[in-house]
């Protein structure tokens, strides 16, 4: 969306991530696409079984010690994050690009101290003492909002309230100040007023340190408010990518017109019917075969159980970008007719 | 804090106080012949016998010599006379302890540091050929009885009956104050035969333990901030993995020093073990009694230390 | 008993959990006043929401309105009858009139049983439908009304999808055919989509059966979708409690309004999700 032509920070391309097991290959990952410019967020938006979380984990590295079979380029700044090694992914981690996780009561070592966790994080990438870690560390908990940092900074993960700790694994996130954050699922495990002040802290966070954010959730209120952009996920596929205001009122993929339609609303007058997606999210080891969402979509045709969709931006916007085998025009009209 | 620690104490003390009694009526209640007669020896005269009785307290009332008896162990500490070896239990006990002492420290060192890293290798490279071969290794002497694994031992490498002979056999140990090297070497033998099975016990407890441990959030949180892998295992995994462990360690040194019984006999070593097995053999019931209270203190003060070092082990035990 | 009598009164009920101290012995200190004061009535055939976030008190709320917990004080009556201190047979005849949905379909039901025991253990209990080949019809209906395949009677919980097990925790709660359904987060595990699914299940079958339904829930879009009245509840007391328009258009308490504003999306102008 900018004026001027900037190489993207990020740049995910075609990538493929498949778990061996038991039961089967699991395709977490089923070839996905998608740039993130500097400075700016992008929400991957995605129910259980949509692979968003693995995409997110796969572009740290993160996914290789569970024996991920991966293919294609996660391009950041011009570099394949895939063809690093261990160690030269371990130098960028936590320090160019940093990641944050959903349930923060677990996400921090419980036998260390707050403090000490951070201090970590920031030595294992700067050459500095202890003494300055500590202090950088005190000033990272209160620019997070943490009352009273010089005594917090020595207490415990159990003595931090749920928001406190999420603002803590911020802190920690932010120690290196990465040019880009993930943050995976970073409001669910909290109640909404925290959830609130959490979003606002990145939020404030993101225009002053001038980071880029990748925000990966369940929730459309969430990127509905935080992205510039959205993704949606299904079945390890991107279905539809477009700029958060187009999304929400010119949606083009079914799966989207279904999300949108299955929430209940806080604004708008009390429907009588929610209307839910019929059928269930399909597994990854065997998913159906064509377009991954034919089995639950009302407009699917008997060829879309064998065509790949892919995923294409429209003529007359290149930022909205949908992978769905309907005719154009034919789904302009059935979004209209439905609203 | 400190209220935490008293009520352990506490609760201690009236554990010990609840096992001496309860041995006091085990062993009145046992048919293990009359300790009198016992003490007086072969052929003695009944009036010899009856006199012994008296000197002993035995013709008082069961409560009478229930409460001498208390008074004599928590306030004397003097846990009565051994008629087989004529002298008086306190003094056997602590000429003993000593030679179990050595047996068991040196065991425990060495199976920590066979054991752990093995565990620990072992949880990293799950279904590996090395995890499997190392895993099936423990399941052999995890199964394998101590005294045959000693006596095959002694049999293959003692210095006097071995096939190979490379360490002193049975019977040669000394204290390490008279010969610190014959200590030593006559040690080596008793060491690696008691710390096989541990060893083989504590790699199999690290596996699991770390396993899990892998598994929780805080490494996926700790390699995301770009810490080397030996980093992530060694301070963020292993170190919450190896708390369940210390507690188990804690209570095996404690029975161990209640005598490792099996290896002193087999290698013929002074220590409580042996102390308490010739007792039982010859129903020297006052030596068995002192054993045994040793061996409950020994259990009950390690359980109070595993208890307040977990205090400091994991920092969210404390407002509990 | 006349028809605009409610249905359940509930008045200044407490829950106290008491905190102990003392070295040997463990004198009580103090107490976490899960529930402080709480009253309210649920009118017959009316869908009553409780919102409010972790540690407000709505699910110890819930567990005191089926009696599954025992009120510190306060009183609890359900048709006219008080309820609030009741054991035995008597409490047992009025556990069928109330049920309660929970909210982890992967905790919540038994996984060594298959589901046709599980939805017909309300009747083992209660003696009802003794005849098996009699039971086994009642189960399979209950399992076709709440959208499950009635041949599915033999199979384990860990064959279904969560949605589904919901629909499991359904049809076993209304087993007994209870006036009072009390469901406390019952879609909050659940994918969105699914969410939707089950809401309207129990929006249906609260009309088909004429049953009236208490939804707790920290979501506040749901609980706007689903509820005639909302309850708002704030550290154990209930802060605001209003009609379902009234409440979301012109909330009184400053909490109420700090909950709705902190909904992601709510305040955004980007946001204009048709529907």
């Amino acid at each position: 969306m900018s004026t001027v032509e900037e190489p993207p920070l990020l740049r995910v391309e075609d990538l493929r991530v498949e778990f061996p097991t038991e039961d089967g290959v699991v395709k977490a990952v089923d070839g996905i696409t998608y740039e993130v410019g500097r400075g700016r967020t992008l929400g991957i938006v995605g129910e259980s079984g949509s692979g968003k979380t693995v995409a997110a984990m796969t572009v740290l590295g993160l996914t290789r010690v569970q024996g991920a079979r991966i293919s294609g380029r996660v391009v950041f700044e011009g570099v394949d994050l895939l063809g690093l090694d261990e160690g030269a992914l371990q130098r960028i981690r936590g320090n160019e690009i940093a990641m944050i996780f959903q349930d923060p009561s677990t996400a921090l070592h419980p036998l260390y101290k707050v403090g000490a966790q951070i201090v970590e994080a920031v030595r294992a990438h700067q050459d500095v003492t202890k003494a300055a870690a500590r202090k950088r560390t005190i000033e990272l908990l209160g620019l997070v909002g943490i009352p009273d940092p010089g005594t917090r900074v020595d207490d415990y993960p159990h003595e931090f309230s749920g928001g406190m700790r999420q603002r803590a694994m911020i802190a920690m996130a932010l120690a290196n100040e990465p040019r880009l954050l993930i943050a995976d699922e970073p409001t669910t495990a909290l109640d909404v007023t925290v959830q609130a002040q959490i979003l606002a802290l990145l939020e404030r966070l993101r225009a002053e340190l001038g980071m880029a954010i990748v925000i990966v959730t369940h929730d459309i209120g969430v990127v509905a408010e935080m992205a510039d952009e959205i993704a949606v996920m299904y079945a390890g596929r991107i279905v539809e990518m477009a700029a958060t205001e187009t999304l929400l009122n010119r949606p083009e993929h079914p799966y989207t017109w279904g999300l949108l339609r299955s929430i209940p609303k806080l604004d708008g007058p009390r429907l009588e019917r929610l209307e839910p997606i019929k059928g269930s999210p399909p597994s990854l080891i065997d998913p159906p075969s064509g377009c991954h969402f034919h089995p639950r979509c009302e407009y699917a045709q008997p060829d879309h159980a064998r065509i790949d969709p892919e995923l294409l931006p429209l003529p007359d916007d290149p930022s909205h970008s949908v992978a769905c085998l309907l005719e154009p025009q034919m789904r302009r009209k059935l979004w209209e007719e439905s609203v | 804090m400190t209220r935490y620690i008293i009520r352990r104490v506490l609760w201690g003390i009236l554990l010990l106080i609840l096992v001496t009694a309860l041995m006091f009526v085990l062993f009145r209640i046992l048919p293990t012949g009359d300790p009198a007669r016992l003490r007086a020896g072969r052929n003695a005269s009944p009036k010899v016998i009856a006199a012994i009785r008296h000197d002993l307290g035995l013709d008082k009332s069961l409560p009478a010599q229930f409460w001498i008896y208390m008074k004599d162990v928590f306030l004397h500490f003097n846990l009565g006379y051994s008629y087989y070896s004529n002298a008086p239990v306190r003094g056997l006990i602590a000429e003993r302890l000593g030679a179990t002492l050595s047996l068991m420290l040196g065991g425990a060192v060495i199976w920590l540091a066979v054991g752990l890293p093995v565990g620990i290798v072992s949880a990293l490279r799950r279904g590996s050929r090395l995890d499997r071969v190392s895993m099936g290794t423990a399941l052999v002497f995890v199964s394998a009885p101590e005294y045959w694994l000693g006596l095959i031992a002694l049999y293959l490498f003692a210095a006097d009956i071995g096939q190979v002979k490379i360490f002193p056999g049975a019977g040669s140990y000394v204290g390490l104050t008279s010969d610190p090297w014959k200590w030593f070497t006559s040690l080596l033998l008793p060491w690696l035969v008691l710390a096989a099975g541990s060893a083989a016990v504590y790699a199999r407890l690290m596996r699991g333990s770390l396993t899990e441990t892998m598994g929780e959030d805080y490494i996926r949180t700790a390699r995301a901030k770009g810490l080397s892998e030996r980093r992530v295992v060694l301070r963020h995994g292993v170190r919450s993995a190896i708390n369940p462990i210390l507690t188990i360690l804690a209570l095996d040194i404690a029975t161990l020093l209640g005598g490792a019984i099996l290896v002193e006999v087999v290698f013929d070593i002074h220590g409580i073990g042996l102390l308490a097995y010739t007792a039982i053999r010859h129903s020297d019931l006052l030596v068995v009694q002192g054993t045994v209270l040793l061996g409950a203190l020994f259990i009950v003060v390690a359980n109070i230390v595993v208890d307040i070092a977990y205090a400091y082990l994991d920092p969210r035990v404390r407002y509990s | 008993m006349s028809a605009t009598e409610p249905l359940m009164e509930v008045r200044d009920i407490e829950k106290h959990f008491p905190l102990t101290r003392g070295i040997v012995l463990a004198r009580r200190a103090g107490a976490v006043k899960a529930v402080d004061g709480v009253s309210f009535d649920v009118l017959r055939g009316e869908t009553l929401g409780i919102v409010g976030e972790t540690g407000c008190g709505k699910s110890t709320t819930a567990r005191l309105m089926v009696r599954l917990l025992e009120p510190t004080a306060g009183t609890v009556r359900f048709e006219g009858e008080d309820i609030t201190r009741l054991r035995g047979g008597r409490l047992k005849a009025v556990r069928r009139e109330l049920q309660m949905v929970f909210q982890d379909p992967y905790s919540s039901l038994n996984p060594r049983k298959t589901v046709g025991s599980i939805v017909a253990e309300p009747f083992a209990i209660h003696g009802l439908h003794t005849e098996r080949a009699e039971r086994r019809e009642q189960v399979k209906g209950l399992m076709d009304r709440v959208g499950l395949n009635p041949e599915h009677y033999n199979r384990y919980p860990h064959e279904f999808s969560g949605g589904q097990r919901q629909r499991i925790g359904v049809a076993r709660a209304l087993a007994l055919g209870p006036k009072l359904l009390i469901a406390d987060e019952p879609v909050s595990a659940l994918d969105v989509s699914i969410q939707a699914q089950v809401l309207n299940l129990l929006r249906e079958l609260q009309r088909d059966m004429g049953l009236t339904l208490v939804l707790i829930s920290h979501d506040l879009s749901v609980v706007r979708h689903m509820c005639d009245r909302v309850a708002v509840m704030y550290a154990g007391k209930i802060v605001e409690l209003a009609e379902n328009e009234a409440l979301y258009s012109e909330p009184s308490h400053p909490y109420t309004r700090e909950l709705l504003a902190a909904v992601p999306g709510a305040r955004s102008d980007r946001r204009t999700i048709t529907g």
